[in-house]
């Protein structure tokens, strides 16, 4: 594989290949969680967090440990122990020692275990060959490229409940429009770089 | 306990409780599997085979399980069926596990199968779990064949690789990109609402008269 910037690879993540609009990872939440900017921002910032430091995690593990026994087809179970232990942990320190940031982020931790954005974003890394710094772009441009994509909705949607919406749309279908909609936007960014 | 009747759980899975229009759980990978139907084919039938047997297991072993760590438990039984569907894709059809990507994978968090084990397989006997699975794997598989019929008809002219529209037909290349799912799925749920609706509606007349 050629070797890209891993600066590329972090806007890229942002823009053309963002996790929601282009690889739909993460829309379970992001539909059910999109009702407000703030509650939107506070997810966002957690899934950044805890994307980025699991992917660093799930990077060594599968290359120093996994890879060098040949039991890489237990990547999957790996990752998602990786993940939820990571997850617990977190919950527990930021518990103990910043009560404040526990209260703004609390009720998502637990969320985040199963949002798929975490371990596709592990899943893609090894797909399609990272190497640490480029695992680390990739991570940290997906996560702000998913908060940027739940805020820009929560934003939408707020506008949205004013409008009248055809009886059997109302709800998630119109919701799933919008992202249709956003998804188009974004489809527009695809000239500045492309990542596979 | 008996549990439901066969009938009735197919009814709820493929209908009445359709985990994509009905719960809109799921539509992660309903979206990005869809572009071709074979593709959408297959994710359905690993999806289903996930989720019966991941059912079937819980089930099993529902009364030993202890209660706080049953997620835990959930997790690493559904991680076993999901490694050996892909080991299963590898083997035998690598180009579809290449087309598939990282999406066979994500079954794992895929929210059908830990809402139905966490609804129903921890509640219910072995064998009506395991059809409830297959019930819910059905109408997942149905939804996504219903939207790749479509992407896959306008994007490209063809249904299951097959050409049906003749040259004379243009492709709509929005239908293939990530939008066309979006937009698909969205009249795929406006659609079955808006029957239910008028079933709801029938109903209540029913019962006025």
């Amino acid at each position: 594989m050629i070797e890209v910037n891993p600066f590329v690879i972090f806007i890229a993540s942002i823009f053309t290949n963002n996790m929601i609009l282009s690889n739909f990872l993460g829309m379970c939440s992001f539909i059910a969680v999109s009702n407000e900017i703030k509650t939107s921002l506070g997810l966002g910032q957690a899934v950044t967090f805890v994307l980025t430091f699991t992917t660093i995690l799930n990077y060594f593990i599968y290359y120093n440990i996994l890879v060098p026994l040949n039991l890489e087809y237990l990547r999957f179970i790996v990752f998602i122990i990786t993940i939820a232990a990571f997850v617990q942990l977190v919950e527990m320190i930021v518990e103990r020692y910043l009560p404040n940031l526990y209260y703004a982020l609390g009720i998502f931790l637990p969320l985040i275990t199963v949002n798929c954005a975490i371990l596709g974003v592990s899943l893609f890394m090894v797909i399609r060959k990272y190497t640490l710094l480029q695992s680390i772009g990739f991570s940290l441009g997906s996560g702000i490229g998913w908060t940027l994509a739940i805020v820009a909705l929560a934003g939408i949607k707020q506008k949205l409940k004013r409008a009248s919406v055809p009886k059997g749309l109302e709800g998630p279908g119109i919701t799933i429009i919008v992202i249709g909609l956003m998804a188009l936007a974004f489809v527009g960014f695809s000239g500045i770089v492309q990542i596979q | 306990m008996s549990g439901d009747s066969p009938k009735k759980i197919f009814i709820m899975g493929l209908w009445k409780d359709n985990p994509v229009f009905r719960q809109i759980i799921g539509i992660c990978s309903s979206l990005a599997v869809t572009n071709f139907m074979i593709n959408s084919l297959i994710m359905g039938l690993g999806l289903t085979f996930a989720t019966a047997f991941s059912e079937l297991t819980i089930s099993i072993i529902r009364k030993f399980t202890p209660k706080h760590i049953r997620m835990m438990v959930q997790v690493l039984i559904i991680s076993v069926y999901v490694i050996m569907i892909d080991i299963f894709l590898k083997a035998y059809y690598p180009e579809m596990s290449k087309a598939l990507g990282p999406y066979v994978g994500l079954i794992i968090t895929n929210c059908i199968i830990m809402g139905r084990c966490e609804a129903y397989a921890q509640k219910n006997p072995p064998l009506s779990s395991f059809l409830d699975g297959i019930a819910s794997g059905a109408g997942y598989t149905l939804v996504l064949l219903a939207i790749s019929f479509v992407r896959e008809l306008l994007g490209f002219g063809t249904v299951f690789g097959f050409k049906v529209l003749g040259d004379w037909w243009t492709n709509w290349t929005i239908m293939i990109m990530p939008p066309g799912a979006f937009f698909v799925l969205a009249v795929v749920i406006w659609i079955a609402r808006s029957i239910s609706l008028e079933d709801k509606k029938k109903e209540k007349e029913v019962a006025k008269a």
